[in-house]
């Protein structure tokens, strides 16, 4: 056989596996979403979007992600370069950081609901110290901040050691003369930090932003257990789109717009991150 | 004035010892060659004095100021390294004016120095360029630029040239004596490479297994080398060994012939020779020609002497070929002697 068609032919199986599973369904999706009993239209964009949960659930989307990523972003760069400096217990450490990522989203939420419901950890612990004399329930409409926060600690509890595991990663590759060269032409290790570190980290910080931002816009297990309807989220209305309400055709426009915000994010942080022709290591 | 003092410095990686007791002083504005195999301990030294690696013990002085105890940016070194280390993410123009930058000179002071090292370098066209887009000689001057940007009293230099092809190392080292011996400052140089330490030293250290065997000049080094190490290794090829046997008056027999040595020594000794100082003659030590190897300019004539391999350096229009018989004259105040206990140079 002609051995310039063998790459094609090894990656042909993956190939279809993907036309079948992923882009035949999005299609379908896609179809779904344009169309209504009277044809193709823009009706169920209209619905969705015209409903007055849709730009609570957006603001509460954006505005987790937004105050999610950029923590959870300097979390992972301080670990990674804590990790990185680490002579003996590197991996040890590296496993221990990175166990959350074992656990799925839902139990995650569960866990942090077992600290923060009204007969939970911090209950207990509040009411033994003697701070409260009667059990708080945090995580009610009355405390709107609390759920927030519950949500988001959650978040970077769970989802840090994502962008942890491709910044060591990265920082690893990073050849240890440029830092000695930054040291003796004056750099502090602040700056060398700034100016070699996160620099040379680009094509890392990319990956790892695109990725943990596509899952931010993707929150809802997390949210699901610990604020319920208190905390509307773009897919938590999909979901209730699809399975309340049984109205496929909008949760297909929803799950178009997430891919839109997603698409336009991911085309952001390439831009903004992008490595100059000819400046890679 | 940046004279450099190095006093009594030891270095231990856990149980290994990679410097012994090191004294050496570098004037102002010496060029010093640290010159060594792979291993002997010569980067490691350059980096002490650098501060990046501190020493166990000892101390390093630099113009008068112990700086063992300070960060490299307050040593007043700027330094070039063997992988260039040219930052990738910042463009030449950056490059050059990473270390002004740092120590926040306003941006008029930062394009004047630059700029002028980058006309020294020749790389004044690079200056907008990413160092991906440069070759490897390219990127060795802007090396070179950034470290001269700094006007340090003192420039470190760890194997400049070894990641060069043979024809740009011939360049650069030309063209790197000429602008550092312009630019004022004490240069340490570290290369295993013994044509490049002979051409750029002032002085040259020769280092063997963690320590300083013999710092003097190239000639000195060559033709007086004080350890029969350093005769081995300084030379291409190096010296030819013989054993010697004690006769009546200093004088010495070596393969049957006899020569005047060393006065006071033990029973034995070893002669020593450079290949280029024999000629052959009528009498001299007998050689049997094994392997003749024109050189265009030379013979290198490899032969059999009393049982030992030595090699000579003969005129290149000589008749000769494996199985010959030579008689080789040392010229003999060329002849050296080394004891073969202590391994130093007798006289």
């Amino acid at each position: 056989m002609n051995p310039r068609f063998l790459p094609y032919l090894l990656i042909l199986p993956v190939t279809l596996f993907l036309c079948l599973f992923f882009l035949y369904p999005f299609l379908l999706v896609a179809k779904q979403a344009f169309s209504t009993a009277s044809g193709l239209s823009l009706e169920n964009f209209r619905e969705v979007t015209g409903y007055w949960k849709f730009p609570i659930s957006m603001k509460n989307t954006l505005l987790l992600a937004a105050i999610v990523v950029p923590i959870q972003l300097a979390l992972a760069l301080l670990m990674a370069t804590m990790v990185n400096r680490m002579q003996k217990g590197r991996d040890l450490i590296l496993y221990i950081w990175t166990i959350p990522l074992g656990i799925s989203d839902l139990a995650a939420g569960i866990i942090w609901l077992a600290i923060f419901e009204q007969s939970g950890f911090l209950n207990s612990m509040m009411n033994g110290l003697g701070v409260v004399d009667r059990p708080v329930n945090f995580l009610s409409y009355q405390h709107p901040m609390i759920v927030f926060v519950a949500i988001m600690l959650a978040e970077i509890w769970r989802a840090t050691a994502i962008m942890l595991v491709i910044l060591v990663a990265g920082i690893g590759l990073i050849p240890k003369e440029y830092y000695e060269a930054a040291e003796v032409f004056g750099a502090s290790p602040w700056k060398r930090f700034l100016r070699i570190t996160l620099p040379m980290l680009r094509p890392s910080l990319q990956t790892a932003l695109v990725l943990r931002v596509i899952l931010a816009f993707e929150i809802f297990a997390v949210v699901q257990a610990l604020g319920g309807t208190l905390f509307p989220v773009l897919m938590g209305e999909t979901y209730a789109y699809q399975f309340e309400l049984l109205n496929g055709g909008a949760a297909a426009a929803m799950a178009l717009i997430i891919l839109g915000i997603s698409i336009a994010f991911t085309l952001i942080i390439m831009r903004a991150l992008r490595v100059p022709k000819g400046a890679t290591i | 004035m940046a004279e450099i003092q190095i006093k009594n410095v030891a270095k231990r990686f856990g149980s290994y010892q990679a410097l012994h007791d090191i004294n050496l002083t570098i004037a102002d504005q010496e060029f010093m060659v640290l010159l060594g195999a792979s291993g002997c301990g010569k980067s490691t030294l350059l980096r002490i004095i650098a501060g990046l690696e501190t020493a166990t013990t000892g101390e390093v002085w630099i113009g008068g100021r112990r700086v063992d105890h300070l960060s490299p940016k307050d040593r007043g070194i700027a330094m070039v390294f063997q992988n260039y280390a040219v930052f990738p993410h910042l463009t030449v123009f950056e490059n050059i004016g990473f270390g002004l930058r740092m120590q926040k000179l306003p941006d008029a002071e930062v394009r004047r120095r630059v700029e002028r090292t980058a006309g020294l370098m020749h790389i004044d066209q690079l200056l907008k360029r990413y160092s991906g887009e440069l070759s490897g000689g390219q990127r060795q001057r802007v090396a070179v630029a950034r470290a001269l940007a700094m006007e340090p009293d003192v420039i470190l230099m760890d194997e400049p040239l070894s990641n060069l092809d043979a024809l740009l190392r011939l360049e650069m080292r030309a063209e790197l004596k000429g602008v550092l011996a312009e630019s004022n400052t004490t240069a340490i140089y570290v290369t295993h490479d013994q044509v490049e330490a002979m051409s750029l030293a002032d002085r040259i250290s020769v280092m063997h297994e963690g320590r300083i065997v013999q710092a003097a000049t190239p000639v000195e080094v060559y033709r007086n080398p004080a350890e029969r190490f350093v005769a081995g290794f300084i030379g291409n090829p190096p010296m030819n060994f013989l054993p010697a046997n004690r006769l009546e008056g200093g004088r010495w027999q070596v393969a049957g012939q006899t020569y005047n040595g060393p006065a006071t020594a033990n029973g034995a000794v070893e002669f020593a020779i450079r290949p280029e100082d024999i000629t052959p003659s009528d009498s001299g030590l007998p050689a049997k020609v094994r392997l003749v190897e024109p050189l265009g300019a030379h013979l290198l004539v490899t032969c059999d002497v009393d049982g030992s391999m030595f090699r000579a350096i003969l005129e290149s229009d000589l008749n000769v070929k494996a199985g010959d018989m030579l008689a080789l004259a040392p010229q003999t105040d060329r002849i050296r002697w080394f004891d073969p206990q202590t391994s130093l140079a007798v006289a």
